[in-house]
């Protein structure tokens, strides 16, 4: 079986610009939320991106096209000045992102633009596509290989790390830049996701709490650099982890809710196991989707329960978004990028605000301090990422340490 | 409504937008090239909505697609406006 050796990782979240200030920043209990909702405030496009670039690019992109050249660097296919040469014929190499909408900020301003009789931007589609983040990648960086956005909202980060393992898997590519992004922080997202109740009306990221009630909607962008591990090692590149499996299931239960009991997620680990051979006993750590919802708290608990038995009350579990809220489309991949680097340090970081877990979730969850990684000898540590969409799409990757 | 535009202004204001729009501000001259100001088809879209809202004047597709300079295109808004 081929393993995704990942090279290279870059984040943009709510906790700063870099994987390494999302990573410290969950590690230390930081939370990235201001006044209900998780805005990547330190970001400055033009920091990467020309002023041309920064306007021919929605939100979402700019946030994508930063955590790609953060990610490239680390791998080592860029220098510094964004020169550099890929490793890789550049058609052997994919692109493929992830989002829940697109670039809904620009779908509303020129939606705005036209009710009061301006003209619409002739950048007004290709910005607002959801597949724009993925071609822009692959502009800025010159992939040549296959490419394609993926679409599974809450999912679709973690889909699209999926997707690539796939292509690298069949032989479709050597390596594949995979990611997921998000800027969706607009009237008519909070207005929709509040008119479903699904956001927290006190404005607090609280999973797995007794008082939950709802998500914080946040923003963000990760990628992730894939690349045959033998490829990988002949060339000498610093393997960070791998993306061992990955597995997927719907629910076909319901347009939102998740299957009460998890039966539809489990389905999903149980696959991820599988397509990485990997033991339930094996797992050593569960990144979760953990939006602070009442219902996907539970069913994630449900699909644990199914899923990994007795082994789960040995597993530490925590949930990111308590400190950066729901990035939606981004979610799965900030969440990898961030398990990849608990994994390297050996740690599960917590969940933040959960001075009150739900008695009903028997879980061993991470509070405070991060809790240090179950050590077994003559192995390196495993850990499930899971990621929920509506639609009942759910996605699980497994990620192993090095 | 076009014995009012004068080549200066139209000048003005195509560099100005071509500025807003991205290009860089020392490589602009009424005989820069869009190729050396990376000004591409999606730009002279912009533009032309620019211009249009100024002077009622339409620039359709392929008359754009001949513009070479910033020159060329102040020429063709200079004598669509008197039109």
């Amino acid at each position: 079986m081929i393993n995704a050796a990942i090279t290279g990782v870059g984040a943009v979240t709510p906790l700063g610009v870099g994987a390494d200030s999302l990573f410290t920043g969950w590690a230390a209990g930081r939370s990235g939320i201001v006044n209900g909702e998780g805005a990547c405030r330190d970001f400055d496009p033009t920091d990467v991106l020309t002023r041309k670039e920064a306007r021919r690019a929605d939100r979402s992109s700019q946030l994508v096209l930063a955590a790609s050249t953060e990610a490239l660097a680390q791998a080592g296919w860029t220098d510094a000045d964004g020169g550099g040469e890929l490793p890789y014929a550049s058609e052997r190499i994919g692109t493929v992102i992830g989002s829940g909408i697109g670039g809904f900020i620009t779908l509303t301003e020129n939606h705005a633009a036209m009710l009061q009789g301006k003209p619409v931007s002739p950048l007004a589609i290709p910005l607002l596509m959801a597949n724009g983040p993925t071609g822009q990648v692959a502009l800025r960086h010159g992939l040549r290989g296959p490419s394609y956005g993926v679409v599974s909202a809450c999912a679709a980060g973690a889909d699209a790390i999926a997707a690539g393992l796939r292509d690298l898997r069949a032989g479709a590519v050597d390596a594949v830049v995979v990611g997921g992004t998000e800027a969706a922080m607009v009237d008519l997202a909070r207005a929709g996701f509040g008119a479903m109740d699904a956001l927290s009306t006190t404005g607090q990221s609280r999973p797995f709490h007794v008082e939950r009630d709802g998500f914080v909607l946040a923003e963000g962008a990760a990628v992730l650099v894939l690349e045959r591990e033998d490829r990988a090692r002949e060339r000498g590149a610093e393997i960070l982890g791998l993306v061992r499996g990955s597995g997927s299931s719907q629910d076909a239960h319901h347009l939102t809710a998740p299957t009460p009991d998890g039966s539809g997620a489990s389905r999903a680990v149980l696959a991820a196991l599988d397509n990485a051979g990997v033991a339930a006993e094996d797992v050593d750590y569960i990144n979760a989707h953990g939006t602070g919802t009442p219902l996907n708290d539970r069913a994630e608990t449900g699909a644990m329960q199914i899923a990994l038995g007795a082994h789960l009350q040995q597993t530490p579990i925590s949930s990111l978004k308590s400190a950066l809220g729901h990035s939606l489309g981004a979610s799965g991949a900030i969440e990898a990028v961030a398990t990849v680097l608990a994994l390297a340090n050996r740690v599960a970081p917590p969940t933040l605000n959960l001075d009150q877990p739900d008695p009903e979730l028997d879980l061993l969850h991470v509070i405070g301090e991060p809790m240090p990684l179950r050590d077994t000898a003559g192995r390196a540590p495993v850990a499930l990422s899971t990621s929920f969409g509506f639609g009942g799409h759910n996605t699980c990757i497994v990620l192993g340490g090095i | 409504m076009s014995t009012a535009v004068t080549r200066d202004d139209v000048e003005k204001l195509v560099l100005s937008s071509l500025e807003e729009l991205g290009a860089e501000a020392d490589a602009l001259s009424p005989t820069a090239t869009f190729e050396d100001l990376d000004v591409d088809s999606l730009d002279l879209a912009e533009l032309s909505q620019i211009v249009e809202e100024k002077y009622a004047v339409k620039l359709q597709g392929e008359d754009v697609a001949k513009l070479r300079t910033v020159e060329d295109a102040v020429n063709l808004i200079v004598e669509r406006a008197a039109q």
